[in-house]
């Protein structure tokens, strides 16, 4: 089929199912009780322990989109790209055995990464559980340390109550991927059906209530400091508090720098914003975290890509940590002042009881780093003199020409990190990466998703040649459900970041880092998806024009220099104060 | 510094519940010792007394994983002080032994108590602390002993006082919805 210039297709109609109806199947209450919460779009793979929920949703079709991956895999990623871009619940369908275990990938990361996921697999039926039947696993056991809750419903009467409160424990509080594994009698069998919403669950208290005791600490720690900090996490993105986050840095005169996937909280322009912290973020905010005599950590857990060696980690700071998971409270830097409480909820506590100040000096220490940091690596990385093409040049390229306001999705390696730090973002929710798993292949499926959960965007993917053969088998998705994402691959013939680590820590033994790869043009063209492949400067301007202008789905793969590296960098055990600038 | 300490969960009563808790445990390289578990006073809520080696500063931030899980109602960890704890231990020696005279001095001296006697074999049982256990174990060795069996740690925690209370108002907070 030719991929036409259309978008994402949207369901026919949004007419819900009533959320009561008398002796109906467990697959069809399955579908009925994600039409009565609010789910138009499902990324799946059917199989045979799925197969009366398929039939069911046959149905439903214009009611609920079902898009066709072409592995779990990406069914997973998909529906993270979809929560992130569109701030729904993602979900998923698979069926049982390897159906189920293709996801785990996913879920672990949607675990790490705080995203709302919903996973449906099918089961074996009931009286076969446990018999090592076909395509029978313990996929409640595998996924057990990876979800935030899982259950195996082998009733049709439990099917809505475990799906009211799948959602609520997905969505609510920090977010994370739940699994409901429904065996295939249960899918069968006939029941009553009524949906009635969850909102309370006994042992659960999603919501801290916000503690003014806290609030009050560190409003004084905050009014007493000479250089405050705030590090902004994935938790101001969830907790939507962007606005209160800006608003009370502006009032208190406190620079922000923020975490990989805290990134798009604040504009990359913004007076107060001064960049990307961890092992390959900007140097000033690094080397800053040890100067500062306030550390106001909000949404963020001191993951040790952010902190490098913690016996090194802002020593001389009062820490303030604002954080809805309790856990995350004092489990890698202590907590002077804990606040355990939604960040949105906190920062606005925050707000009135802060003074107004300017910390002129302390915003302008950061400004020098920066400038050791432009001469020494942006420079050359953004305008170089010769060579082949940098990958800066080419995401400031894109971030120009979409004027930062597309939803960007990074795999993992240098790309992600030179696309973290370059890529001038605007809107919030518009940096989709995998974080905490770090798992190459996410960027494609993720970009899928996240362009249907939000089609009105232009969403780009930016890929390395190691990543994008993890799970290029999703173009064929993408041409299928005529899903217009474009997908920049920065190919440089290597696992870059690898071959990194071995040029510096193992005497440049490059070993089995070096792919050679396929021709990806044409690869994409097979997939009737629309290509183009670069490698000189003078080309890249051209191409990027064309891909934007492109209506649909379009590939760029651009040659990059082979063996360039990511700079700053904390090598790993090293403080942050150790961070290097070549 | 590591030492044994006692931790406490309150939890729903869910298929899992147990490789739930202990994969916390087993993450960060923690043995467990022992591990009893039965329900509460209110239906529906079980009580898990974990007992472990290791240090407080470990074990606190375990414990915070503990409480992240879904089912969980509350988690905590015990300083030895803290609990009144008890185990119970089971011996089993051939009855032919009982007409030994230091037999009976033996379990009247621990404060131990025949539960059963058949034709063949004793039972006796014994509550007190690890140690106690121990030591009649090594005391009934000599007179031929068959099968020693010992329970996980139960404990009551000193400074708890509205737990129960607190469990009491959850379940009627569910009762109205």
């Amino acid at each position: 089929m030719q991929q036409k210039d259309v978008l994402p297709t949207k369901p026919k109609t949004t007419a819900s199912a009533p959320a009561v109806a008398e002796n109906i199947t467990g697959a069809e209450a399955v579908i009925r009780s994600l039409v009565a919460e609010g789910v138009d779009t499902i990324f799946g793979y059917p199989g045979g322990a799925i197969m009366p929920i398929y039939d069911a949703l046959y149905d439903f079709q214009d009611t609920v989109h079902h898009i066709l991956v072409r592995h779990e895999q990406g069914a997973t990623h998909a529906a993270q790209g979809y929560a992130r871009s569109s701030g729904k619940v993602g979900v998923v369908f698979a069926t049982s055995g390897p159906g189920a275990t293709n996801l785990v990938t996913g879920i672990a990361d949607a675990y790490v990464d705080s995203t709302p996921m919903v996973c449906i697999t099918g089961q074996v039926a009931a009286a076969l559980l446990g018999t090592d039947a076909f395509q029978e696993t313990d996929v409640i056991g595998i996924t057990m340390p990876i979800t935030k809750w899982n259950i195996q419903v082998t009733r049709p009467e439990d099917i809505a109550p475990a799906i009211a409160k799948a959602f609520y424990i997905a969505r609510s509080g920090r977010p994370g991927p739940v699994l409901v594994d429904i065996t295939k009698n249960a899918q069968f069998a006939v029941t009553n059906f009524e949906y009635k919403p969850c909102s309370y669950i006994r042992s659960y208290s999603p919501t801290p209530e916000l503690n003014q005791e806290q609030i009050a600490a560190a409003a004084l720690a905050i009014n007493d400091a000479k250089r405050p900090y705030i590090l902004c996490g994935h938790g101001v993105l969830l907790s939507g508090a962007e606005k209160a986050l800006i608003a009370l840095a502006e009032k208190a005169g406190i620079p922000i720098a923020s975490t990989l996937l805290g990134l798009s909280a604040v504009p990359t322009s913004h007076p107060l914003y001064v960049g990307y912290l961890g092992m390959h973020g900007n140097y000033s905010p690094n080397i800053n975290t040890n100067e500062c005599d306030v550390l106001i950590a909000v949404g963020m857990r001191f993951d040790d890509r952010v902190t490098g060696d913690v016996s090194k980690y802002a020593r001389q700071a009062k820490v303030i940590h604002i954080e809805i998971d309790a856990a995350e409270i004092n489990k890698i830097v202590k907590a002077d002042v804990a606040v355990h409480a939604d960040a949105k909820a906190a920062l606005e506590a925050l707000l009135p009881l802060v003074n107004a100040e300017k910390h002129e000096e302390w915003l302008a220490s950061f400004r020098e780093g920066d400038k050791l940091e432009y001469e020494k690596v942006q420079q050359n990385e953004l305008h170089p003199k010769a060579g082949g093409l940098t990958m800066a040049e080419v995401i400031r390229r894109i971030s120009e020409k979409t004027e930062g306001r597309a939803i960007l999705v990074t795999d993992v390696g240098q790309h992600q990190m030179v696309a973290s730090r370059y890529y001038q973002f605007r809107d919030p929710n518009t940096n989709i990466t995998s974080g905490g798993m770090g798992t190459m292949g996410f960027a494609l499926p993720a970009a899928m998703g996240a362009k249907v959960g939000a089609p009105e965007k232009e969403v780009v993917a930016i890929i390395g040649d190691g990543c994008f053969q993890m799970t290029l088998q999703e173009l064929g998705t993408i041409n299928q459900s005529q899903i217009g994402v474009k997908i920049v691959i920065l190919n440089n013939n290597f696992l870059g970041m690898v071959r990194q680590w071995q040029q510096l820590f193992f005497d440049k033994r490059y070993s089995s880092t070096e792919m050679i790869n396929p021709d990806f043009v044409q690869i994409a063209k097979g997939f009737f998806v629309e290509a183009k492949k670069v490698s000189s400067r003078d080309e890249i301007d051209a191409a990027v024009d064309t891909m934007l202008a492109h209506k649909g789905a379009y590939l760029l793969e651009v040659v990059v220099e082979k063996e360039e590296n990511v700079f700053p960098m904390v090598p790993t055990g090293a403080g942050i104060g150790e961070i290097r600038l070549d | 510094m590591q030492k044994e300490y006692t931790v406490t969960v309150y939890t729903e009563d869910r298929i899992g519940i147990t490789n739930r808790i202990t994969v916390i445990f087993t993450r960060r390289q923690i043995n467990i010792t022992s591990l009893t578990t039965a329900e509460t006073e209110i239906p529906g809520v079980y009580k898990f007394i974990i007992t472990v080696l290791s240090t407080r500063e470990k074990l606190d931030k375990v414990v915070g994983q503990i409480e992240r899980l879904i089912e969980i109602h509350r988690a905590f960890v015990h300083e030895e002080d803290e609990v009144v704890y008890q185990e119970l231990a089971l011996y089993k020696i051939a009855t032919r032994n009982l007409n030994n005279h230091n037999i009976e001095q033996l379990i009247r001296d621990n404060n131990a108590r025949i539960l059963t006697i058949t034709a063949d074999y004793v039972v006796i049982e014994k509550t007190g602390h690890q140690q106690e256990l121990l030591s009649m174990l090594k005391q009934l060795e000599p007179y031929g002993l068959i099968e020693y069996s010992k329970s996980g740690r139960v404990a009551i925690v000193k400074w708890s006082r509205r737990f129960h209370e607190h469990l009491k108002d959850l379940s009627l907070k569910q009762a109205e919805l």
